[in-house]
């Protein structure tokens, strides 16, 4: 069933407010059951294998068995992902293992910055074609070398279709 | 309770609190497009003090198309012109594009790139010194920029690579820190708007939208001044080729049910080309990306026998000059001389990463065929991980044996390699002609505003634009954010006053469960039940509906009018019954939504590709009784709208204007 938890591992989020699968998963797949204090995937058919949950589950406790209809079983890809690199598993089914790893981001976590540098565009040059750091650079964006503007009056210029739905 | 009676319900549903709020700007989406307009609407709303609020369906860090991640951005021009791009763009989409909207991307996408740069994505880079290949982090360590000039890898003339495993990640922060920052800025999230308010007082103006939340009992009544689409695609809309648990491993991601094209729809804007689709040829069934693969890797396709396909089918290609001669066919055609082979049973089609890999390996050493073997499993393991995971599954080693690759269940979508959406102004500059203005001459020329008056569109809802990507989509929110952010100062005192009162409003959105709710015990099993349909019911019998007559993969992507017309009547009836959808707790009643969304995301497919009487995407769908593609009647735009008031669809034709003059391509 794509994403699935192990329940050995999962520990619910300790009935915290923001159960991270269920906060995390693009899809509204994964909830916790407050009575057993485990999550799981409410919609297996409706999950992509984004792996969103398997990478933000704290406690490691989620794996994915891939689609059935077309993935022979025990073929695995399990990520460890950290602050600035993740760190693949990818085992086949005939028991071979390769291991990669990969930066992910070059800056601390939160520090993206949305002012790139702080400095703000005069609010005067609203009216002009400029995204904020252009303007904050002055750069001029470009326009065509050559406009040809050719109008093409083709055979079904006028046609129209009127058609009543639901 | 017996057992009989029983289910098994996520969040219940209970009567819900109304929520109602104004808003200047209304960002409807969390994805690429919406971060986009984020960042961008708040630089120039601070100073008047304008309020922005963004609602998304999930989590901002992993919503919308890029959450998984991306391998390359496709868009970045650096040493290319704007000029170019839009060549690129419109061969590609076989001759009909708005070259003014895709000129504005163009020029202005590069900048976005060195947004994301700054805020932490790691762009592969050229080593000045060995000219070899050193990954993001490398070539941060030695302080190699975009913007500082460092050459990128390109694995095509448009396309850099990047480690993009936290891409989205990396945006949304930037996004999220930039209306944080903001006191009059509002961020909420498992927030659904489901449908556009329409102005009491004022017609064709759009007033805000209402949408509920998927964890709590909240309806959000949201009155709004301007109001950006900036939702994702439509995917599952045709029965995909796996039925299974497969149905999720969708190209495109599962969870965009085309919400921008249905909201389109019902305020009553043009959409624009929603006859074109997108027919991805990917890695059978895990559906991991082939760019890499052809463009940097250098890798071969065959039929069964070791036929290159495109190269047999020269001729055929003639048949949709200049389109088939370009210098890079269009991505269709490709498709078409592969479905050639397919249905003559000359399959599988392989593309042949074993000999790729050998060919590369005789100009390396061990180490440097070790760390390209690396790469080849980054570009899966970043943004496709089935797909990778499916090797390990077959034991299919990409250096010892080829892998098949197959073209897809059909997408729409407006921001990759298509071009469905809506039918958006462009910048008013003087350089562009005044078809591309005259339509909005009445409302006001705003860039990337929709003929409703207030809504704008960016990313895949902003149509006849296509070839963005995740870039592009970044961009064209800056882009309309800006437009929105005049809209408002130019309309200060616009009090937007919705037509429907709360509570019918309250009744209508949580329709679906009143109705689970009134009728639950007409049955011993909650899924059979005379009085209604659950959203999962609704859905199969539209994929079953696109598939098997709107030129679906069973028909080999084949109709003609008779099909089309009776796939109509059927939708209709399918339509009708849509507004018996039931749902039992919060998750159904999103699934009830996001399938009416594709219904509505459908019709206006199957309308477009109705009107236009001839095959201009062969490869992604053919008309059999008009199998040719017919420039001399058919290179023009097709337009759509419903009138909700009358309930009828009105399609219409409009001029095609050629900004950039030929070559046809780059």
């Amino acid at each position: 069933m794509p994403s699935y938890v192990n329940p050995e591992k999962c520990d619910g989020c300790k009935g915290g407010d923001k159960t991270v699968c269920m906060y995390i998963c693009p899809n509204d797949l994964m909830i916790l059951d407050p009575e057993a204090m485990k999550a799981y995937n409410q919609e297996p058919d409706q999950c992509w294998e984004c792996y969103s949950c398997v990478k933000s589950c704290p406690q490691g406790a989620i794996s994915v068995r891939h689609y059935a209809d077309f993935a022979p079983l025990h073929g695995t890809a399990q990520p460890m992902r950290g602050t600035t690199d993740i760190m693949w598993t990818v085992k086949f089914r005939s028991g071979v293992v390769i291991r990669f790893k990969y930066p992910i981001r070059t800056t601390p976590e939160g520090s993206a910055d949305p002012t790139l540098g702080g400095k703000e565009p005069d609010p005067g040059l609203i009216n002009t074609n400029q995204l904020f750091t252009e303007a904050v650079e002055g750069k001029e964006p470009a326009k065509p070398k050559e406009v040809l503007n050719k109008k093409f009056e083709v055979g079904a210029l006028g046609k129209t279709l009127k058609i009543k739905t639901a | 309770m017996p057992k009989i009676w029983t289910y098994n319900p996520g969040l219940e549903c209970a009567e819900p609190e109304i929520v109602e709020k104004e808003t200047d700007i209304l960002i409807v989406g969390g994805g690429m497009a919406a971060c986009g307009a984020a960042v961008e609407a708040v630089r120039w709303a601070k100073p008047h003090g304008l309020r922005i609020l963004l609602c998304d369906k999930a989590a901002m860090e992993r919503s919308g198309a890029v959450a998984q991640g991306l391998s390359a951005i496709n868009t970045y021009l650096r040493e290319n012109t704007p000029d170019d791009y839009v060549r690129m763009v419109r061969c590609d989409l076989m001759g009909i594009i708005r070259e003014d909207l895709s000129f504005d991307v163009g020029r202005h996408v590069d900048d976005t790139v060195h947004c994301f740069e700054e805020w932490g994505l790691p762009i592969w880079k050229k080593d000045p010194n060995t000219g070899k290949t050193l990954d993001g982090a490398e070539a941060k360590a030695k302080g190699l920029t975009l913007k500082g000039g460092a050459e990128p890898v390109r694995s095509g003339r448009w396309q850099i690579m990047i480690n993009g495993e936290s891409y989205k990640v990396i945006v949304a922060e930037a996004a999220k820190n930039a209306l944080e920052g903001y006191e009059n800025a509002e961020i909420i999230e498992r927030c659904f708007i489901v449908r556009p308010l329409l102005d009491a007082n004022e017609p064709n103006r759009v007033a805000g939208a209402v949408g509920f939340s998927v964890r709590e009992n909240k309806i959000f009544i949201i009155k709004a001044n301007a109001v950006l689409l900036a939702t994702g695609g439509a995917v599952n809309v045709f029965r995909p080729r796996s039925i299974g648990e497969g149905k999720g491993r969708a190209w495109y991601p599962v969870w965009n049910p085309g919400t921008g094209y249905a909201m389109l729809a019902q305020t009553g804007a043009k959409l624009v080309l929603m006859e074109n689709r997108f027919v991805p040829t990917r890695f059978k069934d895990g559906y991991g990306p082939v760019g890499a693969w052809f463009l940097l890797f250098k890798a071969r396709a065959t039929n069964a026998f070791g036929e290159d396909y495109v190269k047999k089918h020269a001729d055929e290609l003639k048949r949709f000059a200049p389109y088939g001669e370009a210098s890079v066919i269009g991505t269709c055609l490709r498709n078409h001389t592969m479905l050639i082979e397919m249905e003559a049973g000359r399959g599988p089609i392989f593309i042949h990463t074993e000999w790729a890999l050998e060919e590369a390996a005789k100009t390396m050493d061990k180490k440097e065929f070790k760390h390209l073997l690396a790469e080849a499993w980054e570009d899966f393991l970043d943004m496709t991980v089935t797909q990778a995971a499916l090797w390990a599954c077959l034991n299919a080693e990409p250096d010892k044996v080829p892998s098949e690759i197959m073209p897809s269940e059909p997408y729409l979508l407006g921001s990759h390699a298509g071009c469905a959406g809506g039918w958006c102004c462009g910048p008013d500059e003087d350089w562009v002609p005044e078809e591309y203005k005259a339509p909005w001459r009445e409302i006001g020329l705003y860039n990337r505003m929709t003929t409703v008056k207030g809504l704008f569109c960016a990313g895949d809802t902003c149509g006849a634009c296509g070839h963005k990507f995740s870039s592009g989509a970044h961009v064209e929110g800056r882009i309309a954010a800006k437009a929105m952010v005049k809209f408002c100062l130019d309309h200060k005192d616009y009090k937007p006053t919705p037509k429907e009162n709360p509570e019918d409003l309250k009744q209508e959105i949580y329709g679906p469960w009143y109705r689970f709710e009134q009728y639950k015990n007409a049955t011993t099993h909650y899924e059979v039940n005379p009085n209604y349909l659950l959203p999962r019911q609704i859905q199969d019998r539209l994929m079953k509906i696109m598939d098997e007559y709107v030129a679906g993969v069973s028909t080999f992507y084949k109709t003609n009018k008779i099909m089309l017309e009776k796939g109509l009547e059927l939708l209709k009836m399918l339509k009708e019954d849509m507004e018996l959808t039931a749902a039992r707790d919060l998750h159904e009643l999103m699934r009830a939504y996001e399938n009416r969304h594709r219904v509505w995301t459908a019709e206006a497919h199957l309308l477009h590709i109705l009107f236009r009487e001839e095959t201009r995407y062969p490869g992604y769908f053919y008309r059999t009784d008009f199998p040719e593609l017919d420039d001399a009647n058919w290179r023009c735009f097709t337009l759509s709208s419903y009138n909700p008031e009358t309930k009828e669809w009105t399609l219409e034709t409009y001029p095609y204007v050629q900004i950039i003059p030929d070559p046809l391509g780059p």
